[in-house]
């Protein structure tokens, strides 16, 4: 009897444990799902550049950008005065809001910075998708992105011409550049044009690592081998990572090898990286961005309202000229020019 | 080898800070993996105690694929469960893609063959004169299986284990069904996947050990449940 009492109790104790532990857990869940209205920021919250703006004030740093350190928070922001903090945040019929980007715009953290003035501002919920070029244009031509950001110019006009996308305007530029080992096996660094030096690696086969994921970078690659012509496919110096701009880079500083990057990844990774730059300037390296809203012809389910609402945003002279500022504090120069309203 | 001194340092700095960005993926890691467990434990549970007491046409073939389903890719179930979530998919107009739900359901998948597969073999491991004697003591059908889970708890509790150590561990469906968006669907693994893509080894590093930490504690919750009572 006493026996059988005892265990009785011993099971009902472990199933209260059981339970009280799946609800702690389960609350702790809801909370985590529930959007905080803490502005969102990368976990990076140690490293400096401007992707850790907790209190980034709605309007653009309009004080001088000579105070660093944006991870501190800046309680006078909040002291000035901005009309669009003080009003109501609007609700969009339809909030939810797919940006299909590249993982430049990610890597930099410049989407970090800018998504959470853009939901602040317009009350659209931005769900940014990091992936190529390439397949960020896929995602728009299937119907499952609303807007695209993206650096892929001959991609986006058969894009464009295709009828997936409408509204094509230029956003910013920044540049692409060679970089690899100092030693420079291939003796690069002096060359003329970006042919010529890929010439050269081509010639004594030093290792080159390419994206091989049909981003923008690759295509742009690609488009050089081409104008080059080599065809570096298959070759063993001649190697593809399939992944991301940071990735390759990583890549390619361990196996101390060619590369070609945006600039602003390679800004926010040099540090790790220990790869020069070799080439850089020539006109054919230039790195535009471009923002394309969907066709909402396509299907009812995109959301044009919202794809306007962000390329408009993200074209105003307010953004526009945060961009120009963006990463001045970290690095001492710009990460991306900003370059809206100018002709091609 | 500075990187790893620079990493631990980190971990510590970010719980001691309790950095809100920090705190926020771990608990969805932490909530998202949860749930999805509970879920597939029930599924799971049944699912294994209707196969293992039960003999039917097709039943070997059953079981083989839920023992494949063990070994399951998270990668190829995160492209299968993105593919119906859709907007334009067959499950589209849930509107839950690059949410935690979809997360939930993805890792769901993973461990429900798990979990499955686990009930079943412990049930069946159950010497089959017990079921007699408990029916022949005159016991309903619910009785009976109450008392033949409660005989398996050990390995229930097992099973459970390793359904959630395989999906909080889980970055290739994480990533393909939730997008790794900063405040929503960022957990800890992707955020490693990301910090490692940026080159920012060390905070990837803070990060990892902070998932191994929080899996540890999960798991000693659930052995200190299971090896409370004696074995019988």
């Amino acid at each position: 009897m006493i026996n059988l009492s005892k265990r009785k109790f011993r099971t009902m104790a472990t199933s209260s444990t059981l339970l009280v532990v799946l609800v702690l857990l389960l609350s702790l869940f809801a909370g985590a799902c529930s959007p905080s209205p803490a502005s969102p920021t990368t976990p990076a919250a140690t490293t400096p550049p401007v992707a850790t703006t907790p209190t980034a004030p709605p309007t653009t740093p309009s004080s001088p950008a000579t105070t660093p350190a944006p991870t501190t928070p800046k309680p006078t922001a909040t002291a000035t005065p901005a009309p669009t903090a003080t009003a109501a945040v609007p609700k969009p019929a339809n909030p939810e809001l797919i940006l299909a980007t590249t993982t430049s715009t990610a890597d930099t953290g410049l989407l970090d910075a800018i998504l959470p003035m853009f939901e602040k501002k317009t009350g659209y919920k931005v769900k940014p998708i990091a992936v190529g070029s390439g397949q960020a244009m896929t995602m728009g031509e299937r119907g499952e992105a609303d807007v695209l950001l993206v650096h892929s110019p001959d991609a986006e006009l058969k894009f464009i011409q295709n009828g997936h996308g409408i509204n094509r305007r230029l956003v910013m530029h920044n540049d692409f550049i060679i970089i690899g080992p100092s030693g420079d096996p291939a003796v690069i660094k002096g060359a003329k044009s970006a042919i010529e030096a890929l010439t050269y690696i081509a010639g004594s086969r030093a290792i080159f690592i390419s994206r091989g994921d049909n981003s923008g970078t690759d295509a742009l690659e690609k488009k050089l081998w081409k104008t080059a012509v080599i065809d570096p496919k298959g070759q063993t110096w001649y190697q593809e990572t399939g992944q991301g701009m940071g990735a390759t880079l990583n890549v390619a500083a361990e196996k101390r090898a060619y590369t070609i990057t945006d600039r602003g990844t390679y800004l926010k990774t040099r540090k790790n990286l220990n790869l020069d730059i070799l080439v850089e300037g020539d006109k054919v390296l230039l790195n535009v961005y471009h923002v394309i809203e969907v066709n909402p012809q396509k299907s009812d389910k995109i959301n044009a309202a919202g794809a306007k609402a962000f390329s408009d945003f993200i074209v105003s002279t307010e953004i526009q000229e945060f961009i120009g500022k963006f990463g001045v504090d970290a690095y001492g120069l710009p990460l991306f020019f900003p370059d809206a309203g100018k002709p091609e | 080898m500075d990187l790893i001194v620079e990493g631990i340092i980190q971990a510590f700095v970010l719980l001691v800070h309790g950095d809100p960005e920090v705190m926020r993926v771990a608990a969805l890691s932490l909530g998202i993996s949860l749930a999805a467990t509970v879920i597939s434990l029930f599924i799971g549970v049944t699912l294994g105690t209707a196969i293992g007491l039960t003999r039917f046409y097709g039943r070997r073939f059953l079981v083989s694929l839920i023992n494949t389903g063990m070994g399951a890719p998270p990668v190829v179930v995160g492209l299968i469960v993105t593919i119906m979530l859709w907007r334009n998919g067959p499950l589209g107009v849930l509107h839950i893609l690059y949410t935690p739900y979809a997360m939930v359901i993805a890792q769901c998948v993973i461990s429900l063959p798990i979990i499955t597969g686990f009930t079943m073999a412990s049930i069946q491991q159950v010497n089959p004169k017990l079921r007699l004697q408990i029916l022949a003591l005159g016991a309903s059908h619910g009785q009976l299986l109450w008392l033949l889970l409660r005989e398996t708890r050990l390995p229930l509790l097992s099973a459970v284990m390793a359904g959630f150590g395989a999906i909080i561990s889980e970055v290739g469906a994480s990533m393909m069904v939730g997008g790794n968006i900063t405040g929503q669907t960022r957990v800890l693994t992707t955020a490693i996947v990301m910090e490692t893509g940026k080159g920012d080894f060390g905070l990837a590093f803070a990060l990892s050990l902070i998932l191994m930490a929080l899996v540890y504690l999960v798991n000693l919750v659930l052995t200190l449940i299971q090896q409370r009572s004696r074995p019988r």
